[in-house]
């Protein structure tokens, strides 16, 4: 058994209009099964990702965000949103999806996975990481 | 490629998978599951069922472990375990319930 290594999962852009945050979220299943501390870093035009009531209608995308709600199911439970990068866009808490997990050990008791965190807190949190993909 | 289900030939790609996931309708599973020479039970379907309603929440089809335990969840312990899912469905309970669902192969199968 390998050493257990942090990777952080970094998305900053707008979910639609390029692959990339579809690309992420599969990376990100995917790479769940490999047993490492994985968390998921949303700043930027990213924060987008996680909103509520998103409609793909007219973009002839696939509307994937219903999936960030089986993050959880696949035991990746630490969701870091950049509270700037929210305020910068007008955009409250309230206005993502509220994601939780469920923790098996303590009778599948509800616990939030997304944690809001500021500027500083998220450089912090990158330092401390082995391995960072962007997308 | 394709699978013929009551005259109508629907798409599948190369690992028989269907090609357009609206193709799918209880004939389909029971025209694949024939192929392999399984037999459907209630027991079958119950997981097939289960599969569909994952995708209608969450737009992909489970990886095998993230089904077990979405199993063991909803239709308990006795159900939600790789020995009972894997007597089921021989060719893994991820692959072929989904494919007999008529999902796209599973995110996170590896």
């Amino acid at each position: 058994m390998s050493d257990v290594k942090k990777l952080m999962y970094v998305n900053r852009r707008a979910p639609y209009g390029t692959i990339y945050a579809w690309e992420s979220l599969e990376v990100v299943l995917i790479g769940a099964a490999f047993d490492q501390d994985v968390s998921l870093a949303f700043l930027d035009d990213g924060v987008y990702q996680l909103t509520k009531g998103q409609n793909t209608e007219d973009t002839g995308m696939k509307n994937f965000s219903a999936t960030y709600a089986a993050l959880g199911d696949y035991e990746v439970t630490k969701i870091y949103v950049e509270k700037d990068s929210l305020d910068e866009r007008g955009l409250l808490l309230d206005d993502l999806q509220h994601l939780v997990w469920e923790d098996e050990d303590e009778d599948w008791a509800e616990k939030d996975s997304i944690r809001l965190v500021s500027r500083a807190e998220l450089a912090d949190l990158m330092a401390d990481q082995d391995i960072m993909f962007n997308f | 490629m394709t699978i013929e289900v009551n005259g109508k030939s629907l798409e599948v790609d190369e690992e028989g998978y269907l090609a357009n996931l609206n193709d799918w309708e209880p004939n389909v599973a029971d025209a694949m599951s024939k192929e392999d020479d399984l037999e459907l039970t209630n027991d079958h379907w119950e997981i097939i069922n289960f599969l569909r309603e994952y995708y209608e929440e969450y737009q992909i089809a489970p990886a095998v472990r993230v089904l077990t335990k979405a199993v063991g969840k909803k239709l308990g312990k006795d159900k939600g375990n790789s020995k009972y899912l894997y007597e089921l469905f021989p060719y893994g309970p991820g692959k072929q319930a989904c494919r007999y669902a008529g999902l796209p192969k599973p995110t996170g199968c590896v």
